[in-house]
């Protein structure tokens, strides 16, 4: 993975430096809010119902074990010995002091981390597809991408007061597991004719109060024009973006109402003014991120393990997690695991201190020091060799971490609502929990199959509820917490918007809504494997309304 | 009270702001409106003495000026507020895509704590009202970063670090 | 001197720690909405927002704002849920928050 160098070093120490200066001055009273506000912002620092809270950038994801340790060290050391990974590949604590923050940055720069830009009307985080590197479906690593992305958008002094927050996502791989379209700008890795490297670029997919899935502007930007196409994109925006209405500041609004012909003519006339210039990436620049990322030293493996087989004959607990939680490696003899987050009554994407510290060790001992955020809120222990599967699930038992789960009902992305957010209007991890409490059963689980169920505390739709298989929406009605339900929203590369079903259901029926819905698909589908999307998108809403809210008069 | 800052001091401002419909003034350094400019567009490029600068709101767009860019000593830009970022983008392309080489001033909510920012694309004169602004700027206490990932065209940068992208200001 | 349709509180978060506080009796801001001073009408309120607003002058708490509460026997408790909850803590950890001390002894 990519290591910083003495410029980068002293980049995010200046940085924090300047920060510390910056808290120095709120506190003395020199900045008054208005003013320190953008800047704590574009430094990952909110200001919650109960407390600060500080969102740290985990850079597509990607993380290793000194890494993870130290995030573990702030959480005891700060923060209440817990923190919670985000649908954007971060991680939030919940409760450190203001006052605290420049010390848990300066021990955060010691490993090569920061949190900047993980807030405020900049250019955030970038993500990237959680099993890069590692999939076996890959065209490409799309993290040195990523990262040359994150370098470039670093402190932009042009972009750091756009209309709004902008977000790019990569992928390698056909398959899109980071919601790429949902993104201000999704870049999907391509190969042209010739076989050169290169992206095709989305434009204007968010979620959000106005939900759109992104649209295809260019269908082969070349790798040397990376930054100069996505900067033309950025200054198209910058100065043509809404700014009278922050719910029309978004790209995609910009798209919308503009057309995105017309909008495609001022980003490629941007882009050929500047392509010859001093952006275009020059071979050996890119060669030498792509090295950061090259693939560990794999052994050579056979891609059937006995030890593995042997494990699963006499163990059907830990035969149901391999099935669900490892995922196919591209190098035999290898499995990606997925650690998911979401034992029953746990919060989703919630990881204790010690959690993390025993996360870091596996990634250490099994995975060659790596391990990844996905944004579905679990960890990624990304290059497994199948011989140690047993021992890393026996592991994972003993902390409360092998929840067989991953991609089944209970596998729930919900983001933190109203028991932390200042923006909730309505809580969502007590959903979750109840819903996962429901359907506890694993036979049960696993009979139902694949199904994403995603759950938001407002419209910011954090817990990317519109993408949802099944999308849950908490509302305020009249003081009273209601939730909206959608079905057959997707994130992936079939990407769609869910639809609301019909009129919302009061805290105490939401689960037992779920559960009618699930009933209802497992009544219909033609067989064991047609999967919840496939049997809505086949039979459409209309018998789920039926059973939620009896026969509709024709 | 404003104050001009450049060349690393405060001084005295020459260039006096024409707002709305007021005259122009004959021998006067004026800043116009772009409105003024476009109404009077004729009169204003034909003055016998007196230099001309041209103020464009955070709304209004280059194009209009485009064409008479080597008559105007100033283009002026306004930040209406911290968080409106519009000018950064028209200054760098000022600089990047006309080769503007006249003043290029920032007018408004201007903040000591962007102003390695505008620096940074080109802006090199700052009209600064912000009390702590101006006494940081005494003390050449700007708390901006140094170190850039984003090249400019501005001639004579060198490489930082071992990227093409890398600068040091 | 018109009486309010609720009584009210002041609350805020501490600018230092960022900690939910109220407005107490004596001026001071405290972790405790019971200590609250509890405002029944008019001209109790506008005092307390001048004292409000000046805290936040001082940078002594971000952004103070007034709450409608129901108070009885020293329990002051919010109207809204997003209230109760800034008052507790996080419904899904008892152990956090202002609640924490009364989980604690009680589960002691
Ligand atoms: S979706 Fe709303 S409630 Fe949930 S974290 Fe985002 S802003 Fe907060």
């Amino acid at each position: 993975m990519y290591r910083y160098d003495e410029f980068d070093r002293e980049f995010v120490t200046s940085r924090v430096a300047q920060f510390r200066d910056q808290v120095e001055r709120r506190v003395s009273g020199e900045l008054s809010e208005d003013n320190f506000k953008p800047i704590r912002l574009q430094n990952g620092v909110y200001l919650q119902l109960h407390a600060y809270m500080l969102r740290v950038a985990i850079p597509y994801g990607t993380l290793n074990s000194r890494q993870m340790r130290m995030l573990a060290h702030i959480a005891r050391t700060y923060d209440r010995d817990y923190g919670h990974f985000t649908t954007r590949q971060n991680i939030q604590f919940n409760w450190p002091k203001l006052t605290d923050i420049p010390d848990i940055l300066e021990d955060l720069a010691s490993v090569e981390m920061h949190a900047i830009q993980t807030s405020g009307n900049c250019i955030r985080n970038v993500t990237a597809d959680h099993f890069a590197g590692a999939s076996s479906d890959e065209i490409a690593d799309p993290r040195p991408y990523a990262e040359i992305l994150r370098q470039w958008s670093s402190n932009h002094p042009e972009f750091a007061f756009l209309p709004r927050k902008f977000k790019i996502a990569v992928i390698g791989a056909p398959h899109d597991r980071a919601a790429m379209q949902f993104h201000d700008i999704g870049l999907e890795m391509r190969r042209n004719a010739a076989g050169n490297l290169g992206v095709a670029v989305y434009i204007g997919g968010g979620l959000g109060r106005t939900p759109m899935v992104g649209k295809l502007v260019n269908d082969f930007v070349a790798e040397e024009d990376l930054l100069s196409y996505v900067e033309a994109i950025l200054r198209v925006y910058n100065m043509n973006g809404r700014r009278d209405n922050k719910y029309k500041a978004r790209i995609k609004i910009l798209v919308h109402e503009t057309g995105l012909d017309e909008l495609k003519q001022s980003i490629d006339a941007e882009f050929e003014r500047i392509r010859d210039g001093v952006l275009k990436l020059p071979d050996a620049d890119v060669r030498s991120i792509e090295a950061y990322f090259a693939a560990p030293k794999f052994e050579l493996l056979s891609d059937r393990s006995s030890l593995l087989e042997a494990a699963k004959a006499d163990d059907k607990s830990f035969t149901r997690w391999v099935d669900r939680n490892v995922s196919a490696h591209k190098q035999s003899g290898y499995g990606i695991v997925t650690v998911a987050l979401k034992s029953t009554g746990e919060a989703p994407g919630d990881a204790s201190a010690s959690q993390m510290d025993v996360l870091a060790r596996l990634g250490e001992q099994y995975s060659f020091d790596e391990l990844r955020i996905s944004h579905e809120q679990n960890v990624i222990l990304p290059h497994v060799r199948l011989d140690d599967l047993k021992a890393v699930y026996d592991d994972l038992v003993a902390n409360g971490m092998a929840a067989p789960n991953a991609g089944l009902i209970t596998d729930i992305i919900a983001c933190p609502g109203l028991d932390y957010c200042a923006l909730a209007t309505a809580r969502s991890i007590p959903v979750a929990q109840e819903i996962g409490e429901r359907f506890a059963d694993l036979d049960r689980q696993n009979e139902i199959g694949d199904l994403k169920l995603k759950i938001s505390g407002c419209i910011n739709a954090c817990g990317h509820h519109h993408v949802g298989h099944i999308g849950i929406l908490g509302v305020d009605r009249r003081g009273e917490e209601l939730y909206q339900v959608t079905l057959g929203g997707s994130g992936d590369e079939h990407a769609a918007i869910g639809e609301i079903v019909g009129r919302g259901f009061s805290k105490d029926e939401i689960s037992g809504a779920v559960e009618t819905i699930v009933d209802t698909y497992l009544a219909k589908r033609l067989a064991d494997d047609e999967s919840f999307l496939d049997a809505y998108r086949r039979i459409g809403a209309a018998p789920f309304k039926e059973a939620l809210y009896g026969p509709v008069a024709a | 009270m404003s104050y001009l800052y450049k060349d690393g001091a405060f001084q005295s401002d020459k260039w006096l702001t024409i707002d709305g419909d007021q005259p122009v003034p004959e021998g006067e350094d004026v800043i116009v409106s772009l409105t003024l400019f476009e109404e009077h567009q004729h009169a204003l490029l034909t003055r016998n003495s007196g230099r001309l600068g041209v103020h464009l709101e955070a709304a209004e767009q280059l194009d209009a000026i485009v064409p008479h860019l080597d008559k105007f000593d100033v283009v002026s830009l306004d930040f209406p507020t911290f968080a409106d970022g519009r000018a950064f983008s028209k200054a760098r392309w000022l600089r990047d895509q006309h080769g503007y080489a006249g003043e290029v001033r920032a007018v408004g909510d201007v903040r000591i704590d962007q102003v390695s920012h505008m620096k940074r694309c080109g802006i090199d004169a700052l009209l600064v009202t912000h009390q702590q602004t101006i006494d940081s700027l005494t003390d050449i206490k700007d708390p901006g970063l140094q170190l850039y990932y984003q090249p400019s065209a501005i001639d004579g940068e060198t490489k930082a670090g071992g990227r093409a992208w890398a600068r040091r200001a | 001197m018109s009486i309010l349709k609720n009584p009210v509180v002041f609350t805020a978060n501490r600018l230092r720690d960022g900690e939910s506080v109220w407005l107490g009796a004596s001026g001071v801001w405290v972790e405790d909405i019971n200590a609250a001073r509890v405002l029944r009408n008019e001209t109790e309120r506008d005092a307390s927002q001048a004292l409000a607003d000046q805290a936040d002058a001082d940078n002594i708490v971000v952004e103070p704002y007034a709450i409608d509460v129901s108070a009885q026997d020293g329990v002051v408790a919010p109207l809204k849920f997003r209230e109760q909850i800034r008052a507790a803590g996080p419904t899904v950890r008892l152990d956090l928050g202002k609640q924490a001390q009364t989980h604690a002894s009680r589960a002691a």
